[in-house]
């Protein structure tokens, strides 16, 4: 995940106007077949595995490695150990939801006033702070996750570790996401027009939610769908904040299950069922964000897939 | 980034204006100071606290005039002399890190460098294809794996099918696994930062330097190398950084004494009744080590926004 900082969509599309005078190499560079088979076979590698995963969920058997004919008891169909049954797989994904849920609901508001603060109010701490913002992007997460671990059970211990714990540490650990890409556009979008609103009688805050805002709406949205989908994915801080069982998300419950306990074809169709709710996210973050940049983009959708994973 | 054509900034906001800016900024600012930099505190409190003797819990001292180093000799004691038990571990850390950011550059290159040069509708195909790992977690991808490499999983009976042995344990405790494992799992993020440089490499370059007589080969020694340096660079820190804190990754692929990370010291010794300070210590040396690459980091992303900033 790249911090990109300056991409101003002008200058994207002339690059692309460009490009497109020169198509794939012309002779004398033969096309690179060696590159494209490489390619291919690190797609196989990097999917597949994925595939057999979702497909073993349906398995009528145990087994993680004989087809047994499909079934979906893993699913609905098995009174104990399917995922609509099981009392800890329930839990878990639901946890999973509201987590992300809360956190997307807390952090995007508070990284996108964050990022705005911190463009327009340029001083030695507005400097400071962006520089602690991109400290917490790129320290491991495991250091931050044992730090927040020893704030709550030492300092602040109001904050129980749980529910509370998880969303506050989710929400700095994610912070960075709606702050970084916030300000990239601000950069790229400039002040002349909210400089326009304004001489034309807008005030500060009516020029900031009828011209900005609209204007980083894309960015907003992209922001929102990462921190879901990142949510959905993490495993050190809701490990190490979470107490009891209640407050495990999936994640949690796939690594400690993972060799025995809850083992099996269930554990892979939650698993499933979480990538499911993750490619949905993925997918209206990508058709939203074409829709909201109809106006600026110049055709295929390589701006939109990559904006909404965070480059 | 000023459009030239824009009217002339006005130099001197109005006062209230900056209210406004620092209350749109405050709670961000709020969160970050009590949620991420002052956890940073109570860590080297209890890193330079005691114990207390009966509960074995820990204490926290406030005041950095009373810190103790303690925790911080006998953590000294654990990684390095004789009976040093963490000493393995660390090395552990570092070699497979090394080896798996060496094998991920080595497959993320070629892989971004193809999808960047591509053109149109097959582009936005591979591209989706190469992100698509970026939205399955973590946990389901290791699962997906363990699977597989089970000893009587799909992969070992492909192995059979070609006539190789196929009765390896893979997840028995062996290094290759937990390296592969660490490249599968990060591999993505990498290729992405690659990508989105490689994407921004002006082609006029490349030819330039081919009208100028170099071969392809040349070309990319002489000007597509040189020109993605960045890109390597932060691409390595953005795998190795996660690498270093690892302690799932080995767990869920081998969970064999003799292929545990620093992470798993740390995370170990936290839960360890009398032993959190040691692992408050452990923790700020590994950070202490990686605010090297990371201050770098911050520095160039900082300088980078300035300049787009104008």
């Amino acid at each position: 995940m790249s911090v990109e900082l300056s991409d101003p969509p002008r200058a994207a599309a002339r690059r692309r106007r460009l490009r497109v005078a020169v198509p794939w190499r012309p002779s004398p560079w033969r096309r690179p077949w060696a590159m494209e088979g490489f390619t291919v076979l690190y797609l196989i590698w990097s999917i597949v595995p994925i595939g057999i995963a979702v497909l073993f969920s349906f398995n009528r058997g145990k087994s993680q490695s004989t087809w047994q004919g499909f079934s979906t008891r893993w699913y609905v169909g098995s009174s104990s150990s399917s995922v609509l049954h099981s009392p800890a797989l329930h839990q878990a994904m639901i946890q999973t939801l509201v987590l992300a849920a809360l956190t997307t609901i807390i952090c995007v508001p508070i990284g996108v006033g964050f990022a705005i603060g911190i463009d327009r109010w340029r001083s030695r701490t507005s400097g400071a702070l962006n520089v602690v913002m991109i400290f917490a992007f790129v320290i491991p997460e495991l250091l931050l996750a044992v730090a927040l671990f020893l704030l709550v059970t030492q300092a602040l211990t109001f904050i129980r570790l749980g529910t509370t714990a998880e969303v506050a540490g989710l929400v700095v650990w994610n912070l960075s996401w709606p702050a970084v890409i916030v300000r990239a556009r601000l950069v790229s979008i400039g002040r002349s027009l909210e400089e326009a609103a304004t001489d034309l009688g807008a005030s500060r805050l009516g020029a900031l939610g009828r011209v900005l805002l609209p204007m980083l709406m894309p960015a907003i949205f992209a922001s929102a769908v990462l921190v879901f989908a990142s949510v959905i994915d993490d495993f050190v801080i809701v490990e190490q904040l979470s107490s009891t069982a209640s407050t495990q998300p999936m994640s949690v419950l796939i690594y400690s299950n993972v060799h025995g306990g809850l083992a099996g074809p269930a554990l892979n169709a939650m698993a499933t069922i979480m990538l499911l709710f993750s490619l949905a996210a993925a997918t209206l973050g990508f058709v939203a964000y074409r829709w909201m940049t109809r106006g600026e983009r110049t055709g295929d959708g390589t701006e939109a897939l990559t904006s909404i994973a965070g480059m | 980034m000023a459009d030239p054509s824009a009217p002339t900034r006005r130099r001197s906001p109005r006062r209230h204006d900056r209210w406004l800016w620092m209350g749109l900024a405050a709670p961000g600012a709020v969160w970050l100071l009590v949620l991420f930099v002052a956890p940073f505190y109570v860590m080297v409190a209890v890193a330079g606290g005691g114990v207390n003797e009966f509960f074995q819990t820990v204490v926290p001292v406030w005041n950095p005039l009373d810190w103790s180093s303690w925790n911080l000799s006998a953590v000294w004691h654990e990684l390095v002399g004789a009976g040093a038990y963490l000493g393995a571990p660390a090395l552990r850390t570092l070699t497979y890190t090394a080896a798996a950011t060496a094998l991920s550059l080595a497959i993320a290159y070629p892989v971004a460098y193809f999808v960047a040069r591509l053109q149109s509708r097959r582009k936005v195909v591979y591209l989706a294809l190469l992100i698509a790992p970026f939205w399955v977690s973590y946990m389901m991808r290791m699962l997906a794996w363990i699977d597989l490499l089970q000893q009587g999983g799909l992969f070992n009976g492909a192995l059979s099918a070609i006539g190789l042995p196929g009765g390896t344990d893979w997840l028995g405790g062996r290094a290759i696994t937990v390296i592969l494992g660490l490249v599968y799992g990060y591999i993505p993020y990498l290729i992405l930062v690659l990508y989105a440089f490689l994407d921004r490499v002006d082609s006029r370059l490349l030819e330039a330097a081919q009208d100028l007589g170099l071969s392809r080969w040349r070309t990319f020694w002489r000007v597509t190398i040189p020109l993605s340096r960045p890109a390597i660079i932060a691409g390595t820190f953005i795998t190795v950084l996660p690498m270093l804190g690892d302690y799932f990754t080995n767990q869920l692929l081998s969970g064999a004494p003799g292929t545990t990370m620093i992470g798993n010291a740390i995370e170990g010794q936290l839960d360890a009744p009398g032993q959190t300070g040691q692992g408050a210590v452990l923790a700020l040396m590994l950070l202490t080590v990686l605010m090297v690459p990371m201050v770098w980091y911050v520095v160039s992303t900082a300088r980078e926004s300035r300049m787009s900033a104008g």
